[in-house]
Parts: structure tokens; sequence; C-alpha cells
């Protein structure tokens, strides 16, 4: 497929040259009395793969469906490169939607579903009937172009769906849960395709999901919301190892969220925390952390690791470089770092890659730990038996509310 | 005829999925509906097939002497004796022809009319639905004939309709409607209107919406969307209805009676004219009913080989 545009502007946020290909300004959803966009701005950059990702009745769907035209904006506005589009009926809106149960037209053929919005806006015949051709091939369905949808499998539809979104060359695609019908096996090819599709066509896809794996695997950029309200916006990278809130840090990925006290607020967003069972603990500190403060932090089980008593990090064999920061509740803490945490290993879960240890901490509470099996064979550990347990740098992250 | 072929399939069904040993028993569970079938569809068809051959007795009844003189008298003119030589016959064509036009006129006003009432009733919220259809049907529960009498006294020409327009000044002198083919139309569309409303309701009420949706995406406007994706999607439940219209409509004999008069005959009046007291024509009029019932036949099976092929072709 041709290129439709050169694509503009930079990826985040489109600052560089042009406006973005998508704005939203303040917008606000509500029916009747109950609200469910509050106050949504946002730029999505042109060609940019762009996830809004969150539960079910978080205001994503609700969200794609006020930039396609199927709902009104109740305050605010969007702008369509530059171009404010609320007031347009879908139909005159130049972007595209991949419906989350495909809605091809039962009755007609799948090339006739491919053509029907090509036909709409009166292109020559010749050129619909080759594109349809091209769009199907690019799908890989070109010998299917006479069959009825009802006659291809789940992910034939799906492709048919992208296709005929795709056909008219629109500026933006919605994709809403196109993926959410498959299978396992399928949905994860057709990641990997639409991603590659994505950079192929030059066009920005706008995506919804609720399947974090999907979103972190194929995004440029997350937005993560939850409640009607945006809660993070970044890169995949961001949203995952520097979660802003709470329920980011919850939401995407596992995750260990342990109460602190601020103990000591370092320079360099850095600030010194203390557990309920008096260990302390060097946190990531964005924003600027109030000593004294009661907050939350969150550690990935995967950046945590059990050191045996004697300093000998079993967990993390390239950690050698890194001298293991293991040091036990009693001993002073180190210049720069903060206690290690120690507890009873209550259960081991294999889970082939895998294996995750559920610790309990000294003073009640639990935390997890992941660590990579082919890293190392056993670690002959059982339950009941005592761990320290060693803390990547940088993993513990003091979350806002 | 429908209903043999529906048990048919249903026992075929059955008979896959069953245990071997009820084999001997299951034809007879379908024994009822045949019996029902066949006395009272199968049966009174054979005899008015039989009768349509038979020579007529002149105050009313047959004599079992076979003869074509039904058919004959159909087609043909022959003269006040039967001796001169035969003329094509048009009374009864035209008559013929009427009906016909009449039923497909009530069947177009009934689409008209009724493809936006049930589009109106399906897209209501789910817990109002049956009470919007529930005042559809209501008018039935009064039987035809006082229905149709009721008609005639509105459209009179001192009737309720004439004097309010006379009393709003759009006109000077009452309209002249009853004996009118426009008040025949009016009875049967009046008469048949929620054998459309039910059908292409139960049609609508399945569609998807998120069909209209997608064809708005692609941009089609409401008008487009109405015609290439709602109305292709629904159109089982449309030819359903214009089914359920078109035929009692081609038959009917009341309207045509009561609001048309004599100069607005049509086939259901020539039909049951045969059968009424002493001057009728028991084979005439068996014979115009296997005319008119061919006809009907020819253009069902005519649609059933369309959907098959339309099937096929999908």
């Amino acid at each position: 497929m041709k290129r439709e545009r050169d694509p503009r502007g930079a990826r985040a946020g489109g600052s560089a040259a042009g406006p973005p290909a998508i704005e939203l300004r303040g917008v606000v959803k509500r029916y009747g009395s109950v609200t469910a966009i509050r106050e949504a701005s946002l730029e999505i950059g042109d060609n940019e793969f762009f996830t809004l990702l969150g539960p079910s009745g978080c205001g994503k769907t609700t969200l794609l469906r006020m930039i396609a035209g199927f709902e009104d904006v109740t305050e605010g506005a969007i702008f369509l490169y530059g171009e404010e589009i609320e007031g347009l009926p879908p139909n005159r809106r130049p972007v595209n939607t991949v419906f989350q149960q495909y809605a091809l037209f039962p009755h007609m053929t799948v090339a006739e579903n491919v053509a029907f919005g090509m036909q709409r806006l009166k292109r020559p015949a010749a050129e619909t009937e080759a594109r349809t051709r091209r769009m199907l091939d690019m799908v890989e369905l070109g010998g299917f172009s006479e069959r009825k949808p009802h006659q291809l499998s789940g992910g034939q539809q799906q492709r048919v769906a992208l296709a005929r979104a795709m056909a008219p060359g629109p500026k933006v695609l919605l994709l809403d849960e196109p993926l959410s019908a498959l299978d396992l096996k399928l949905r994860q090819a057709m990641r990997v395709e639409l991603k590659q599709l994505q950079e192929e066509a030059g066009i920005t896809f706008v995506f919804v999901t609720h399947d974090q794996e999907e979103a972190l695997t194929m995004s440029d950029r997350i937005t993560v919301m939850s409640a009607g309200g945006i809660q993070q916006v970044g890169t995949p990278h961001e949203i995952y190892e520097k979660p802003r809130n709470r329920f980011v840090a919850d939401f995407i990925g596992e995750t260990n969220l342990l109460d602190v006290t601020v103990e000591e607020v370092s320079g360099g967003g850095r600030c010194l925390c203390r557990l309920a069972n008096g260990a302390r603990l060097e946190c990531e500190a964005p924003g600027a952390p109030r000593q004294g403060a009661a907050v939350c932090i969150s550690i990935r089980p995967e950046r945590l690791s059990i050191v045996m008593p004697g300093g000998d990090s079993l967990a993390k064999p390239g950690g050698g470089a890194r001298a293991p920061r293991t040091v036990f509740p009693d001993s002073p803490a180190k210049p720069g770092g903060g206690d290690s945490l120690t507890g009873v290993i209550r259960r081991i879960v294999y889970l082939g890659t895998d294996t995750q240890y559920l610790v309990g901490l000294e003073g009640g509470s639990g935390i997890t730990v992941r660590t990579r099996n082919a890293d190392h064979a056993a670690l002959g550990l059982g339950p009941g038996d005592r761990a320290a347990l060693n803390v990547d740098e940088g993993a513990a992250r003091l979350l806002v509310d | 005829m429908a209903g043999g072929g529906d048990t048919g399939g249903a026992g075929r069904i059955a008979s896959e999925n069953t245990p071997g040993t009820w084999a001997p028993l299951r034809g007879w569970l379908l024994a009822p509906s045949w019996l029902v079938i066949g006395v009272f569809l199968l049966a009174p068809v054979g005899m008015m097939l039989v009768y349509s051959f038979l020579t007529k007795e002149f105050r009313g009844g047959v004599i079992w002497e076979l003869s074509l003189a039904a058919y004959d008298q159909f087609i043909f003119d022959r003269g006040l004796f039967g001796d001169e030589p035969p003329q094509l016959e048009w009374t009864y064509i035209t008559i013929f022809g009427r009906s016909i036009a009449q039923a497909a006129a009530a069947t177009v006003l009934c689409f008209l009319i009724g493809f936006p009432t049930a589009f109106f009733i399906a897209t209501r919220p789910v817990h109002t639905r049956s009470a919007w259809l529930f005042l559809v049907t209501v008018p039935y529960w009064v039987n035809l004939l006082i229905r149709t009498v009721s008609m005639k006294f509105l459209i009179r020409d001192n009737g309720p309709l004439n004097e309010f327009l006379l009393w709003t000044g759009a006109i000077s002198e009452p309209l002249a409607l009853v004996n009118t083919n426009l008040a025949v139309q009016l009875g049967l569309f009046y008469s048949y209107l929620p054998f459309m409303v039910l059908p292409i309701y139960a049609s609508v009420e399945r569609y998807d919406f998120t069909l209209s949706e997608a064809a708005a995406d692609l941009y089609a406007d409401r008008w487009t969307t109405l015609r290439l994706v709602l109305i292709p999607a629904v159109i089982p439940g449309i030819v359903a209805g214009c089914i359920l219209v078109f035929v009692p409509s081609l038959g009917a004999f009341l309207a045509p009676d009561l609001l048309g008069g004599a100069k607005n005959f049509m086939i259901g009046s020539l039909i049951e004219e045969q059968f009424k007291g002493n001057a009728g024509n028991w084979p005439f009029g068996a014979a115009a009913s296997m005319i008119l019932l061919s006809m009907v036949l020819v253009a069902l099976l005519y649609y059933a080989r369309q959907q098959i092929r339309g099937e096929r072709a999908g």
C-alpha cells in the first residue's frame, strides 16, 4: 500500500511540524447525570500507534466513538489535523473504524464490503476495483473476494474489516478492540501484523484495548484510562517502568504495592522510605514528596531477587557487575541506599519460564518475587525458609495517590 | 403447504438425533398434523379442483359430468346462447387485473406506512416495545366486518371525515369516496397493515445497528445506509410482510363489497357471488378460485426459487 502522505511532525504530540493528527481539548462526555469522560486532553501524533488502555467501562470506547463521530462531545473540542471536527457527522469525517465485532455487511461479498467506502466517495470504478484487490492482497485474502462474510473464519473476517476500513485511505484509523474476538494464537499473530501494517501504511492508528499485553507490544504511546479519566500517557516503557500512580502500577503487569512513610527526601528525585516493618528503602520519587507523608511504593516482582545470607545473589547472575545491596535490617544502611528486606518464603509457584516466590516480610505484609528459571536451575529453597531480598537499582517507585 | 414442509423438516432432524428404538413410532407422532393439514387444507383444495371441472346445476351445486365449461366461460365469450364464434372475454380478466392492481397498491401502501412504523417500534426501549405492538394489534380484536362497515360510515358523504373537511373549509362539497377504488384501497390497507408491521418489526429488531454505524463510517449518508445496508438486511421480513398483505388482499371480498360497490368488483367478490343463493355457478366459482390459487402459487414458487438461488450464489 502506498503512503497516503509524508509523515509530518514528531511522534509524540506532533510538536515539531504541523498540527497533531488528533487533538482532544478538554473533552467531557456526560449522559444525563452520569459522567463518562471527565476532562480528557490528548495529542496524538501523525503516524503514531496510539493506544487507549483501560478496564471495561473506563471510557476508552466512548472516547474513540467521539473521534469517529458516533457520540457527540458534551464539552471541549476535537481537532483532526488542526481542524475542528465536532458537528461533522461520521460520514463526513476522514477517519475509518474497525469495529469490535467487525460489522461486515452480511449480504455483500468481501470485495463489495471493501469497496463500499470508496464507492461512497465516488472514486473512479477502475481505481476502486484495483485498490480493493490491493487491499485484499495486503491482508492475504486475495482469493476470497467473492465470499460472503459468514463463510470466513473469525480471523479472516477481522482482516476484511481492516481492509475495508483502510481502503478509503483514512488519515486516522480507529480500532475498537479489534482482536478481542480472536483466540490467543491468532491474536498474538495479528499484533505483529497490525503493527507492521501501520508502519507500512504510514497512517495514525488509535487503538482501544483492555489487554495490557496487546498495548505494550504494539503501541508507540499508551494512554491508561480509568473511571472516565486519563491516568497516564507515555511510551510502553514509561508506563511499565515508571507508573505515575497506584492505578497504573496495579493495572499494568504485576506489582508489589507497599505502604511506606517518607523518611528523608534526597536530591535527584529520590527519597528514603520506611516500611511498616522498619526496613528502609531508597525509592524513585517523581514530583516532590513531603517528609513524613504516608505513601505507596511499587516494586515489580522481576526487579526483586532472592539472596542467600552470605551475599551471594542466586537470582541474578548478571548482577555480578552490580554489587548486591543486601544488608540485614539490623545492619546500618549503605550510603545512598536502603536496607534489604528479609522474610520467610510462604509459597513457591513454578511458572515454566519463571518461578514465583511469595515471601512474608517481617512485619506482616507479603511480597512477590519473580525469578527466571534459565538463570538458575533451582535455589533449593522451600516454604518456611528465610530469605533476604535484593531490590534492583531504581526498582522501588513512589506513586502519587 | 408451508406448514407441511416445516413439519417434514423437523421430523428429519429428530430422526438423526434420537435412538433407533423409537423409529417405528416416530412417523406416527406427526399424524395429527398431517390429519389436520389433510382434512382442512388439502381436501378442500382437491374438492375445488374437482368441482371446477364439473357441470353446473342451475340452482347451485354440481352435476357429476366432466366439463371444461367453467374455464371456457372465464376466458371466452360465446354469446348469450353459446353458439357464436368464441371471442376473448374481458370481464373476468378485467376483474383479475383490478384485483392484482388493488392488492399491489395495498402492499406498497402498507410497506410505506408499515416499514417506518416497524422501525419506530423496534428502536424503542426494550420494555416499551410490547406496548407499541399491542397498540398495533388492538383494532384486530374487533371483527373485520364491523371495522369495514365503520370505515364506510367514516368516509360516507355526510360522515365524520367529510363533515370535518367541510368544517375546515378544505372542501366545499363532500368527497364522494364510497363506491370508489380509493375506498376499496383504504379498506384493504387498513385491514392488512399489521401483517406488514409485525414481520418487518421482527427483522428490524434483530438488525445490528453497528452495521449502520459502519456504513456511516464509510461515508454513506442516511438514505444510502437505508437503501444499501438496512433494507437488504431486513429483506426477509419485508418479503414476508408483502406476501402476508398481497395474498389476502387479492382474495378479499368484504372491503370491495362494502366500500367498492358493484362497479369495483374484485376476485373475492366474484367468487363469493358464485356460491351465494341460487344464482351461483359452483364450477365457475371453483375455476376462478383455482386460477387465483395458481397465480399466487406461481408467484410464491418464483420467490422461493430466487431465494434458493441467492443462497447458493452466496
